[in-house]
This record gives C-alpha cells, structure tokens and sequence, in this order.
C-alpha cells in the first residue's frame, strides 16, 4: 500500500485530499500567484460549487474573481475564450458536460480553432471545468461522460484524473497551459457529502504545487496476463476486478489515460506488448468513441501482438433513470471482470 | 384552480418525505427509492394553476427541471408520474426519463432538464397550432434564471416573427439555484423583455392565483385569437431547496422565512372565504386532493421496476433500418439490364 502510494507520488502517510480539495487547492494557489487567473460559473461564488470546485475561494477572492455568471453558457464560455486570447487564464466551469450542447459552438469553433485558424498567433489558455459521470440515477441529460465529444474535435486537451493526487498536479497544468483545457472530473469522485466516493480517489497530496504532464498515463496495477485501459471512475472499478481475477489465476495490467488529448499511445502498446490482450472500459458510448479509437491505434501499429480484445462501454442508449436500468448500462466491476476473462 | 394548488403542494411535501425516509442519516443522493436530483416546487403553485386553467388537452404546455406543480395543472396521469418519480416499469417513460424528464402525450405534456430547453419546441407546437389552422396554443414554463439563456431569447424572436400561439411564463422565484436574481440578471421585471422583441408582457408581482388566472386569461386568448405571443412573469416563491440535499448555506433565514410564510394557497383561499365559498367546502377539496396523492404515491410503490435489458428498447421509434427492410427493385441508369 505504501508503495503504491509512492508510486502516486504522494508522501506515504502524508496528508490525504478529496479529489474535490485537491482541485481547489491547485486553483487557489494558482490564483495567489496570478492576479490574471479567475473563475467564472454558475453557482460558483456562495454555494462554492455544485460539486465543491471552489470551496472557500469566494471568501479569499472575491466575487470580482469567483463570479457567478448568469446562466448564459453561449455567454460566459465565449466570454472566457475572449479574456483568455486578452492572454488571462480564466477557468470556466460547465456545471454538467451535459449541458455543452447549448454553447457548443464557443467551445468547439472558437476556443478549440481559434489557435489554428489564426496560424498560431492566437493563444486561448483557458480550463473548462465541468463534470461528468452517472451511478446516482440522474437520468439522460445530467449523466453523461462525453469523452469521446470532446476528444474528437481537434484543438483541446483532455483530461480526466483519477485521484487527488492526479487531479491537483492536472490542475496545475492545465491552469499554466497556453491552450485550452477540458478538465473533466467525475462526480462519483470527488469526495461530496452527499454523494460518496468509493475507496480510491482520496489520496496523499503534496502540499506544494507540482504539475503532472498531459499524455503521461498511468500504470496503476502492474499484470502480465491483460491490459484494461481506462480513466476516471473505472480505474477503481477495474483495479477492483483485477483484485477479484487475481483470485482466479489471472493477472491485471491497468492503465489509467489520465489524458485523452494528448493520448499517451505508447504505454498503452507497450503494456499490450506484454499482455497481447486488450480489454478498453469506458464510461461514455460505445460506438464511435474512445474505446474504438483506442483498439484502432493497438491495431494499426501491433496487429499480430494481438490475441484478443474487448470493450466494455455504455451501450449505445441515453442513460436511463430507473436504478435497475442505470445498473444494466453503466459498466460495473463485474462487467469489466467477464470482459477480462473473455479475452482468454 | 385551489383544488391543483393543494394537490401540488401535498405531493410535493408527500415526495419530500418519501425521498428523505431512506436517505437518513446520512444523505446520499445515490440510496432510497426515488435516486437522484429532485427538484420540487412547493410555493410555485399559483403561477401553473391559473394559466393551466385556460387549457385544453390539445393545448402543449412544456415545462422545466421543476414540474410536478405544471404537469398536475395540466391534467398529467398523477399515477404514472408518480411511478416514473419512483422509476417504476408502468411510469410515464417505462422508468427511463425520472422526475426532470415527464413526458404525458395524452395531454400534451413534456419538461426538460436543461435550463431554458423546453421553449423552443414550445414554439415548435405552437407553429404546427398555426400551420394545421388550429386554435390551440402552447405554454412553456421557465425559471428566472433562464431569462438570460439563448434558447429562450432566441424564441421570443422566432415566436415573435411568425406570430405564434405561444405564452411564455417566467416563474420568478428569486434564486437561480445560489444565485439571486439582481446578481446575473439586469432588469427587475423579466417580462421587459418582451419589449424588444414587439411582444406584449406583463408581470404579475405577487402570487394571487386569481390574478395570474386574468392576466393569463388575456394572453392565452390573444394566442388563441391568432394574435401572437405573449411574455409573463409571475412571481412566486421557493419554499423548499433547490433540490432536496441543497443546505442553502446561500440563503438567509429571512429569505426562506419570508418565503414561506407568503402563501398562495392561503390567499386563494382567504379569497374563496370572501366570495362566499364554505370552509366545509375548502376542507372537503382539500382532503380528497390528499387522498388522491396518498393514492397515487401507494400505488406507484406497489408497482414492478423495470427489467434490465428494457433499457436497450426504445431509442428508436421505427427500426434502425428504417421504415422498410428491404430495397425495391428500382433500374439503375446505366446498369447492365
């Protein structure tokens, strides 16, 4: 355990974090030391957001740096795509990733392209924070992951930590990064009262700033049998399963992305190298998504290292509400561990 | 109109405490038999029940994440929107859609949980209304948060320009979830605008059921003469978080009190006492409202979740091929024969 805590990279025994601290920290130390970084979203500055993103920042900051915005997403996201090529570094939260759908032009032809468009003379160095996940039965349009959305359209990076440990050096990053950066964090993780993390996600968290690159996964249980690659959630859902397989005589690489834009491409074949069997687990929908792409890419460059491969995603319906319905298409430890055994 | 008001409120209060039984003592949105958000709107109920009174079936009323109080003015099956609340098999949507997501055909009924979403297919009934050469009309309700979202602003203009039969009433209870209305919002008085986009609006500042009844009486009827839209904005208030688990750390004491204590209901029925109607009478139509609820809310927890692989059917209404699932035998030009 120890030393799986230092491979994290948190003190073993050190001060432990919510994934939901560990952002706010990275945010709050990021904006001590730039008067240019600010927040803007709904319900951010007296509820501290929805899903504790800016837990005490008002109260230090200021409204005039933790503003609540009207509910105006077309507004206030393009608006941070305009202070942020004014070369400020807003951090923009989206309160669902669901509700993209009513600014996505801000977010996909003007802050993903505009660094493009402009021949690289523009820079847009803003986060767009928003949440994602299912698993408390909120139905169709509040569950969503959308990885697969955002990666595909060229322009922005994409990350979606893990930990508190991930999510605070991610953080870090992404606030310092000159373009723009989706970060996508899972509700189910991030440590809310109201909403229980599983064991997991809190994790030591150095106190001082520290950066985790983008494109760097992570190998979060070491196995020469299979690989799952995932992030978010499901990493602890499939280390779990990879416990229960250890059971029965296999053993279980997984891979946590961390990053979806950058794609870390070169861990994931160096583990299918060893393992020759890929199983990809992904919370958003199967067809046309993340866990295709990632198969396509260990196709194309390792065909005959190949032996066998399998996806486990949210079969290609909206998320339902009834519990027994949101069991059935949201990928469980079981599911993950049924999809490892296949491949054998 | 009080008999809707006391039935929405009581199912709200009924819900609260049938959502809260099995989330105790520690609250976890995930447990207990009605999962996830709920949103309800216990002081709301004048602003749904007098416009609603003006409507027929075929007349389309959309609502937002807040609807138990428009969908039971608009007639909705209370006992299938109490079972899909519940996510029950014999629910509205077959437990797919849950309490944000009610959709009542039969009546002409649908909500959305996106802010401000539900007001443009509002106006998408109300140009079928006026392309079929009907006189029905449609209604889509909104919060005041959503004043300032561009779905709505862009169908005050499209609703504008084509004349539609369409009433949009903003239901004004103060807060956008923390946020108060002077903090993202720069008018007072949301039905200004209309202004801009050659409509009329009106406010009504205070929520006396009868009040919004006349003033809604004069746009529905303005829709329905083929005279195009109107904009409302009727206050209300919100007596209850913004979902149940909401600590409303945002929120003073006073605000909630003051909340609480203007009550519509009362005052319709300070009203009915005036015009001569019996305490006898209120109390008879009160209790069988109760009843009602109590009923629907027993009956739908008698009822069967849903079977799992249910969740694979309807994501279409015709099969993924289409209407046919074959080709006809149509010559190609060019081809061989």
């Amino acid at each position: 355990m120890a030393e799986a805590e230092a491979e994290m990279g948190g003190e073993p025994g050190g001060r432990e974090r919510t994934m939901s601290r560990a952002i706010v920290e990275a945010i709050a130390t990021e904006m001590r030391e730039d008067e240019e970084v600010f927040v803007m979203g709904e319900d951010v500055a007296d509820y501290e957001g929805i899903f504790d993103t800016t837990t005490g920042l008002v109260e230090e900051f200021g409204y005039d740096r933790i503003m609540d915005v009207p509910i105006s997403e077309t507004s206030f996201i393009g608006a941070g795509v305009g202070a942020a090529q004014q070369g400020m570094r807003p951090i923009v939260e989206l309160m669902f990733a669901d509700f993209f759908g009513v600014a996505m032009d801000q977010i996909y032809n003007q802050m993903a392209k505009n660094t493009y468009m402009s021949g690289g003379s523009v820079s847009v160095p803003m986060v767009l924070l928003t949440a994602v996940g299912a698993t408390y039965n909120d139905a169709a349009q509040h569950s969503q992951t959308l990885y697969g959305t955002f990666a595909h359209l060229p322009g922005m990076k994409i990350v979606s930590p893990s930990t508190a440990y991930d999510a605070k050096g991610l953080m870090h990053n992404a606030i310092r990064d000159d373009d723009p950066v989706v970060f996508m964090f899972h509700k189910r993780l991030m440590g809310l009262g109201w909403m229980p993390a599983p064991d997991g996600p809190k994790t030591p968290v150095p106190e001082e700033p520290y950066t985790i690159p983008f494109g760097s996964a992570d190998v979060k249980r070491e196995g020469d049998d299979v690989t799952v690659v995932t992030l978010g959630l499901h990493v602890h859902r499939a280390v779990d399963a990879a416990e229960t397989l250890t059971e029965e005589g296999i053993e279980t690489e997984v891979l946590d992305l961390r990053s979806l834009v950058p794609l870390d491409t070169d861990a994931i074949l160096e583990s299918v190298r060893k393992t020759g069997r890929l199983v990809v687990v992904d919370e958003d929908y199967r067809s046309f998504g993340l866990s295709g792409e990632i198969v396509a890419r260990a196709a194309e460059e390792m065909l005959d290292d190949l032996e066998a491969v399998q996806r486990v995603a949210l079969p290609d319906v909206p998320i339902p509400y009834s519990r027994p319905l949101e069991d059935e298409v949201i990928p469980s430890t079981e599911d993950i561990a049924e999809a490892v055994r296949a491949t054998r | 109109m009080y008999e809707k008001m006391v039935t929405a409120r009581y199912y709200e209060e009924r819900l609260e405490e049938e959502y809260m039984a099995d989330k105790k003592p520690a609250f976890d949105i995930s447990k207990g038999l009605i999962p996830g958000e709920l949103h309800l709107a216990a002081g709301q109920e004048a602003a749904a029940a007098g416009v609603c009174a003006h409507l027929r079936d075929d007349d389309t009323v959309t609502g937002p994440h807040r609807p138990h109080h428009i969908a039971i003015a608009k007639g909705v099956d209370l006992e299938r929107m109490t079972a899909e609340i519940f996510g029950r098999e014999t629910g509205l949507s077959r437990g797919k859609g849950g309490h944000m997501h009610l959709f009542d055909p039969e009546v002409n009924f649908a909500c959305s949980g996106i802010i401000a979403e539900g007001v443009p297919p509002a106006a998408g009934a109300a140009l079928a209304a006026k392309k079929r050469n009907t006189d029905s009309v449609a209604v889509a309700f909104l919060g005041e948060g959503a004043i300032d979202q561009g779905g709505f602003l862009e169908t005050l203009n499209f609703a504008s320009v084509h004349d539609l039969p369409l009433v949009m009433v903003i239901e004004d209870n103060e807060w956008a979830i923390s946020m108060p209305k002077e903090r993202v919002t720069d008018v007072e008085d949301g039905s200004k605008r209309a202004g801009g986009f050659d409509m009329p609006g009106e406010r009504v500042d205070h929520d006396d059921a009868v009040d919004v009844y006349e003033v809604a009486e004069d746009a529905i009827g303005r829709a329905r003469d083929g005279n195009g839209p109107t904009l409302l904005e009727i206050q209300v208030h919100r007596r209850m978080p913004h979902f149940l688990g909401d600590p409303q750390v945002y929120r003073s004491e006073e605000n909630i009190e003051r909340h609480q204590q203007l009550d519509s209901i009362e005052r319709l029925a300070d009203d009915l006492r005036d015009r001569g109607v019996e305490d006898g009478d209120l109390d008879e139509i009160r209790e069988s409202a109760h009843a009602r609820v109590d009923e629907a809310i027993e009956w739908a927890k008698e009822q069967p979740l849903p079977e799992p692989e249910t969740a694979y059917e309807d994501v279409w209404t015709n099969p993924p091929y289409g209407v046919s699932d074959t080709e006809p035998a149509v010559p190609v030009p060019g081809g061989d024969d």
